[in-house]
C-alpha cells in the first residue's frame, strides 16, 4: 500500500492528464485529429488515486473507452498515447487501435461496454494461478452496469477468489442518459449480493480514493475481489461535443472537482511552477508524437 | 485405434494435451468428474488434474472472455461450450475481443485458446440444441475454425488445437461422438483411395476411381461426411457414377487447395453442410472455386444444406429439413447429366 500523495504530486499528476486531454480536444476542434475521443476531465483523481498502488510488471489494468487517464497513470508513456491518437507508427498500437484500444505492459483497453470485465476476470484467474501477488484492476462506468456480463463476473470472481478490483467510476451519465433512469437500487449493494466487499465514496476527495483503493487492493491481492464505487462527474462531453446537460450543473461541478480542490491547497508560486512544468512536459509529449511517421497501410 | 469411438478419441487427445503442458486449463459447465461434460469429452480430466479444471456457472457470455484473458496472460485455456447453439452468447467476446486483440494491439499479445463445442442435429434435441452455427464463425477474421470428422485423427487434431498459438474453435458433432473414429489404412477407406494433406488440420480427399477423372467433387466436413460417403457409395453401386469427396479440416482459413485439385479432375462441385443454406460455408467455397477454377467447371456449383428454417424436434420433421443422402445423389446425377 503506497504512502499518501502530497498535494503537489496530486496536482502535478492530475493536471497533466487534464491538460493532455484538453490538448486532444483542441486538436480535434482544429481538425488535426480524426475519429473520436472520450475524455476523463473531472475524473482524473480516480486514475491517479487507484493506480498509485499498482506496478507495471506485477499488476494489470483493464480499461474502457474513457481510458487516457488510466493509461497515463499506469504506463508513464503519454507520448505513446498521443502518437496513437494521432495515428502515428510510434503509437502504443502503431495507430491500429486509436484512442480506446490501447495495450502496453499489462495495460489493456477495449471499446465495448461490459466486455472488458470478463477479460479482466480471465486475467485475474491467470494471476491467481501464477501466485505472484498481482492484482487486476478493471475500470468501468455507471453505464456499464447495464451489461449482464458484469454480474456473471462478480459471481465468478467471488466463487473463484479472483484478485480483481472493479472500479466503478459513476460519472452520473452514460453518454447522455442520467444514472437515475438507468441504474436501479444501490450500486455497491449489487456487489455485496455476491459477497464482495464494496466501498462507495465521493470522487472529489482525492486522498479518500487513494486510501480506499490501497486498503481494498491489499485484500484483493489475497484473493478477495472488491468493488470501489467512485461518485464523480465528467466535466466535458461524452466524446467531443455531444453535451446536452444544463451548463449551470456542469459549471457548479467544475468549481468543486478534485483538481480544483487540490489546486486551492497549493501556494500560488508552487501552483505556477507545477503548471509550467506540466506545460513543458506536454509540449515534449506532443513533439515526440509528431516526430513519428504517420501510419499508412498497404493495399490488400 | 480403429475401434475407438470419436468422443473417446477426442477425450484421449485432450487428456494428452493436459499431460503435456501445465499451462493447459479446462473450463466449462458440468465438466467435473464423474459427469465429465454433457458428451463425456472431459471425462477423467478433473480426477487427474483437479487444480486445472474449473467448473463454471452458466455464463457463456463471460466465459469466452475469461478464456481470452487467461490466454493473453500466458495460459492455454480449453473452454467447453456444452452445445454449439450457446456460442451465440459469446459472440461479443469472439468478434470484438478474440478476433481483435492481436492485430489491434499491434502484435503485442497472443491468444492460445481453444473453444470446443458440439454442433449438429439428428438427435431430436429440437431448434435450439441441434444447429450447425460454424458459418457464423468463418465470418470472423483472425480465428481458426476446425471441423472434426469421424475419419480425421481426432486425438491429433485436439492436441494440435491446444498447442496452436492462435485461437482455435474446434467444431465437433454430436452424432460423430458415438461413431467409430475410422482412419484410412494403407491409403484406403471404405473402398475409396484416400489422400491426406499435411498440417495440423488436414483435408482428406476420397476417390472411388483412383484419382482419375470423376463426375463431381463433394466438398464437405463434420457430421455430413458419413452422408457423403454413403452417397458416393450408392452412386457407384447403383449408377456407376464416380465422385471424389473432400473432407475439410480447416474451415477458416478455408483450405481451398484440395478442393481445387479435385475439381480439376472432376469438373464439377457439390458443397454439402448441415447448417442452413443461405450465406453458408458452401456459398463461400462456391464463390472461391468459380473465381479460381472457372475453366475447370462444366456445371453450376450445387449446394446441399439444411433448409432455411428451424430444426424441428420430431424426427420425421428434422429429417425433412436436414441434408440427406438422396439429395447428394441427386446433385451428383445432375452433374453427371451435364457431362454429355
Amino acid at each position: 500500500m503506497s504512502a499518501p500523495l502530497a498535494a503537489t504530486e496530486w496536482f502535478r499528476r492530475m493536471l497533466f492528464i487534464r491538460r493532455f486531454e484538453e490538448t486532444l480536444l483542441e486538436m480535434f476542434s482544429k481538425g488535426l485529429l480524426v475519429g473520436t475521443t472520450h475524455t476523463c476531465i473531472g475524473q482524473e483523481a480516480d486514475a491517479v488515486g487507484v493506480i498509485d498502488h499498482l506496478e507495471p510488471g506485477r499488476d494489470v489494468v483493464v480499461s474502457n473507452h474513457r481510458c487516457h487517464g488510466h493509461y497515463i497513470a499506469f504506463t508513464d508513456d503519454p507520448s505513446g498515447l498521443m502518437a496513437e491518437v494521432m495515428g502515428r507508427v510510434g503509437g502504443t498500437c502503431a495507430g491500429r487501435g486509436g484512442s480506446q484500444h490501447l495495450c502496453r505492459d499489462g495495460f489493456y483497453t477495449n471499446g465495448v461496454q461490459g466486455s472488458i470485465v470478463p477479460l479482466a476476470s480471465g486475467m485475474a484467474l491467470a494471476e491467481r494461478e501464477r501466485g505472484g501477488g498481482g492484482a487486476v484492476t478493471v475500470f468501468i462506468g455507471d453505464g456499464t452496469l447495464g451489461q449482464g456480463a458484469v454480474y456473471e463476473c462478480m459471481n465468478m470472481a467471488a466463487l473463484w477468489s479472483l484478485p480483481l478490483l472493479i472500479v466503478v467510476e459513476n460519472n452520473q451519465y452514460a453518454q447522455t442518459t442520467p444514472v437515475e433512469i438507468a441504474v436501479a437500487g444501490s450500486i455497491p449493494d449489487r456487489a455485496r449480493a455476491f459477497g464482495i466487499t464494496a466501498v462507495e465514496l465521493d470522487g472529489r476527495d482525492a486522498p479518500a480514493i487513494h486510501a480506499a483503493a490501497g486498503e481494498l487492493l491489499s485484500t484483493v491481492r489475497t484473493g478477495a475481489p472488491a468493488v470501489l464505487v467512485i461518485d464523480t462527474y465528467r466535466l466535458r462531453a461524452h466524446s467531443k461535443g455531444d453535451d446536452v446537460r444544463d451548463p449551470a450543473e456542469v459549471a457548479a461541478r467544475e468549481r468543486t472537482d478534485a483538481l480544483a480542490v487540490v489546486s486551492q491547497q497549493l501556494e500560488p508560486a508552487e501552483r505556477e511552477r507545477i503548471m509550467a512544468e506540466v506545460e513543458s512536459a506536454l509540449a515534449d509529449c506532443v513533439a515526440t508524437a509528431e516526430a513519428s511517421p504517420i501510419a499508412v497501410g498497404s493495399a490488400a | 485405434m480403429s475401434s475407438l469411438r470419436c468422443g473417446a478419441a477426442l477425450n484421449r487427445g485432450l487428456t494428452e494435451a493436459m499431460a503435456a503442458d501445465e499451462r493447459v486449463y479446462l473450463l466449462g459447465e458440468d465438466v467435473l468428474d464423474p459427469y465429465g461434460g454433457a458428451f463425456k469429452i472431459s471425462t477423467g480430466i478433473s480426477d487427474r488434474w483437479p487444480d486445472r479444471v474449473i467448473s463454471t456457472p452458466i455464463s457463456e457470455a463471460s466465459l469466452v472472455g475469461i478464456a481470452a484473458g487467461m490466454a493473453i496472460q500466458g495460459y492455454r485455456p480449453v473452454l467447453e461450450i456444452m452445445f454449439g447453439d450457446f456460442i451465440t452468447l459469446g459472440f461479443d467476446q469472439i468478434v470484438n475481443g478474440i478476433s481483435k486483440f492481436r492485430e489491434m494491439y499491434n502484435d503485442q499479445v497472443r491468444l492460445p485458446l481453444v473453444v470446443r463445442t458440439p454442433m449438429g442435429g439428428r438427435r431430436g434435441y429440437g431448434p435450439t440444441h441441434s444447429q450447425s452455427l460454424e458459418k457464423f464463425l468463418i465470418g470472423v477474421p483472425n480465428i481458426t475454425v476446425v471441423a472434426t470428422s469421424e475419419i480425421h485423427d481426432l486425438g491429433a487434431m485436439m492436441r494440435a488445437a491446444v498447442e496452436d498459438d492462435e485461437p482455435v474453435f474446434l467444431v465437433e458433432n454430436k452424432v460423430m461422438y458415438g461413431r467409430p473414429n475410422r482412419r484410412p489404412e494403407s491409403g484406403r477407406l471404405d473402398g475409396f483411395s484416400v489422400r491426406e494433406s499435411d498440417g495440423p488440420y488436414p483435408a482428406l480427399t476420397l476417390s472411388a476411381s483412383g484419382f482419375s477423372a470423376g463426375t463431381a467433387t463433394i466438398a464437405t466436413y463434420g457430421g455430413t461426411v458419413p452422408l457423403a460417403i454413403d452417397a458416393a457409395t450408392e452412386l457407384i453401386m447403383e449408377h456407376e457414377v464416380f465422385c471424389e469427396i473432400v473432407v475439410l479440416g480447416s474451415l477458416l482459413p478455408l483450405d481451398l487447395d484440395p478442393v481445387l485439385e479435385s475439381v480439376e479432375r472432376t469438373g464439377a462441385l457439390i458443397v454439402a453442410e448441415e447448417g442452413t443454406m443461405t450465406a453458408g460455408i458452401g456459398a463461400e467455397i462456391a464463390a472461391r472455386v468459380q473465381e479460381a477454377a472457372w475453366d475447370d467447371l462444366r456445371a453450376p456449383v450445387r449446394r446441399v444444406a439444411a433448409a432455411d428454417g428451424i430444426i424441428p424436434s420430431a424426427p420425421g420433421l428434422e429429417d425433412a429439413m436436414l441434408p440427406s443422402v438422396p439429395e447428394l445423389v441427386d446433385a451428383a446425377l445432375r452433374c453427371e447429366a451435364a457431362r454429355v
